[in-house]
């Protein structure tokens, strides 16, 4: 009883583990030769093509929302000045890496897991691993790098329409000037906000792929196991990339000194 | 010429439930042989241990000097090239025409060209009669088609050692008799070491050189097809024989209940031996014995009728 209760209580910790095991065999099979450069551009366009337009769509009113609360609370301070500066540090170094990972995820992530999950449960997988052939470097490390190249470039999208969504919200809404609101981009944001952007964006890319990839290769228990992995795969990335993006964040307010701080 | 896999005191066991323990045999190069056991007794994860997809708890599984339970994963895919596996379901790749499929291991482990490629895959398309299919897609054929689609796949890099998942599982028996056929013919023809694991009778009457018998969680046994088929244990006689009288029951074990309600109830007699499938162009296989041979050197008697037809004491239909 005390066993069944104590390896309970330890099979999420075998998770972590395993799937820490896996992201080193990801890490060892990407400087393994050769590079499936066919399977990465296939991937790449993929994710890329089942995530652009639902990216966009969100973005536009995450910017706005952004823009309208942001701006809502500086006209209490009388500083509406800043409320371009604001919203583009929100956009730029939380709301672009977010939603980019979310839909990464949530679209992307869950095509893959749903596809190597099929191939596990069809016995494909075991049969390529027969014939010689190492799944984690044949599949899963084009997926990851695609998810992340893909990641990078949604990220860079979503903080152009954020942004643009938000000044159009901004000066029609609520009566900003666009002078004002381009003007004061400058005043608090600055270059390192957009690398911070960029690497959020390529670490949860990261972190969205191996999840995915880890939950599909290790579906079981038939149809249901599949659905079940993409399930699990989703909600586990989700979880993941905001401590990824609570620790990223900490890391680099320490490290950046605000500007005009 | 066929490579000989060495099993050495082979246990698995997934958690605390053990699968089979001590599991000692040797699979004579160029031979076939049938690995039978009721449904559930770990026939799919012994094969799937053979190929080191899953690691036994102890034991070793010696192949050209290289053990599968104990090498790294390096060697372990290098020893794999040897092996040829049709899956249960074939296991095509399912974004892969059949062409691709079976023309992919080629690609991945030969500097073939296109032409040669092409040469090679077509002939093993034809071996399995599959020419004219070769552009349709997985998810477009037949179970029995993607079967031997499959095997067309397992053989294209020429392996020393086939291993068979219940090739006979979801087949109609005319498929299967024509299937049985293709493996002894292909036996004859490229002297590779032949495993099958199935639980049809029928093919294990006929088919193999050996047979093996996985019940209660260990190997009951392992011989010459002759000294199974002939042989009075128990167990071997119920499975071999599809009785209901004898100690396997409906889950598993019979209860001591059972048992007893069975205890002096008269045994059917052995049925006669059929005679071994013979290749199709009628010379025997080069690990072929002679019918009976087993039976004589061992002074064992076989039933009365057996070495006298091809399909004496199979289920009917068959």
């Amino acid at each position: 009883m005390a066993t069944s209760v104590s390896s309970r209580a330890l099979a999420p910790v075998a998770v972590a583990g395993n799937l820490f095991a896996f992201a080193l065999d990801v890490l060892r099979g990407l400087f393994r030769r050769p590079f499936q450069l066919r399977e990465f551009i296939q991937q790449a366009w993929f994710i890329a093509s089942v995530t652009i337009i639902p990216t966009a769509l969100v973005a536009i009113p995450f910017g706005a929302v952004i823009a309208l609360q942001v701006g809502g609370l500086i006209k209490q301070f009388g500083a509406q000045s800043f409320t371009g500066s604001a919203s583009v540090l929100a956009v730029v170094q939380q709301a672009a890496p977010i939603g980019t990972a979310l839909l990464i995820a949530g679209a992307g992530g869950s095509a893959i897991a749903a596809d190597l999950g099929a191939r596990k449960i069809r016995e494909e997988l075991d049969a390529m691993m027969v014939l010689g052939i190492d799944p984690i470097q044949r599949l899963v490390v084009p997926r990851v790098l695609a998810c992340m190249l893909v990641a990078f470039f949604l990220n860079g999208m979503v903080s152009v329409v954020g942004v643009t969504g938000g000044y159009v919200f901004n000066v029609i809404l609520q009566d900003g000037t666009p002078g004002a609101y381009l003007a004061s981009f400058t005043a608090l944001a600055q270059l390192p906000d957009l690398w911070i952007g960029l690497i959020k964006a390529l670490v949860f890319g990261l972190i969205a792929a191996i999840v995915a990839c880890y939950k599909g290769m290790n579906a079981k228990g038939g149809p249901k196991g599949v659905g079940d992995a993409v399930n699990e795969s989703v909600v586990i990335t989700f979880l993941l990339l905001f401590v990824a993006n609570f620790v990223l964040s900490m890391i680099y307010l320490q490290v950046i000194p605000p500007k005009g701080g | 010429m066929g490579v000989e896999i060495k099993v050495d005191d082979l246990s698995k066991s997934f958690g605390k439930q053990l699968i089979w323990g001590d599991v000692t045999l040797t699979v004579p190069a160029g031979e076939i042989c049938v690995m039978l056991g009721p449904s559930g007794t770990g026939k799919s994860v012994f094969l799937k241990t053979l190929i080191g997809l899953l690691k036994p708890d102890k034991g070793s599984i010696l192949i050209e000097g290289t053990d599968i339970a104990s090498c790294s994963e390096r060697e372990l895919y290098e020893i794999r090239k040897l092996f040829g596996v049709l899956f249960q379901d074939g296991a095509m790749f399912g974004s892969m025409n059949l062409y691709d499929n079976v023309a992919f291991p080629l690609r991945e482990h030969t500097r073939k060209s296109e032409s040669e490629v092409r040469e090679i895959v077509m002939e093993k398309m034809d071996l399995v009669g599959l020419l004219g299919a070769e552009d349709k897609l997985p998810g477009e054929i037949s179970g029995g088609m993607r079967k031997r689609a499959g095997l067309a796949r397992a053989l294209v890099l020429d392996p020393e050692i086939v291993l068979f998942d219940e090739p006979d599982s979801g087949l109609d028996p005319v498929r299967t008799a024509f299937l049985n056929q293709l493996i002894v013919d292909l036996n004859a023809q490229i002297d590779a070491t032949f495993l099958i694991v199935t639980h049809d009778i029928n093919t294990a009457r006929t088919v193999p050189d050996n047979i093996g018998l996985l019940y209660h969680r260990h190997l009951a046994m392992f011989g010459p097809r002759e000294q199974l088929l002939s042989s009075e244990e128990p167990v071997v006689r119920q499975f071999l024989n599809a009785q209901k009288v004898g100690p396997i029951g409906m889950s598993e074990e019979k209860d001591a209940t059972d048992l007893a309600a069975e205890e002096g109830q008269e045994l059917p007699p052995l049925p006669p031996i059929p005679l071994q499938l013979d290749p199709s162009n009628g010379v025997p296989r080069r690990s072929q014995r002679p019918a009976g041979e087993w039976c004589r050197d061992n002074g064992v008697t076989p039933p009365p009728g057996s070495f006298e037809s091809s399909n004496a004491g199979l289920a009917p239909g068959a």
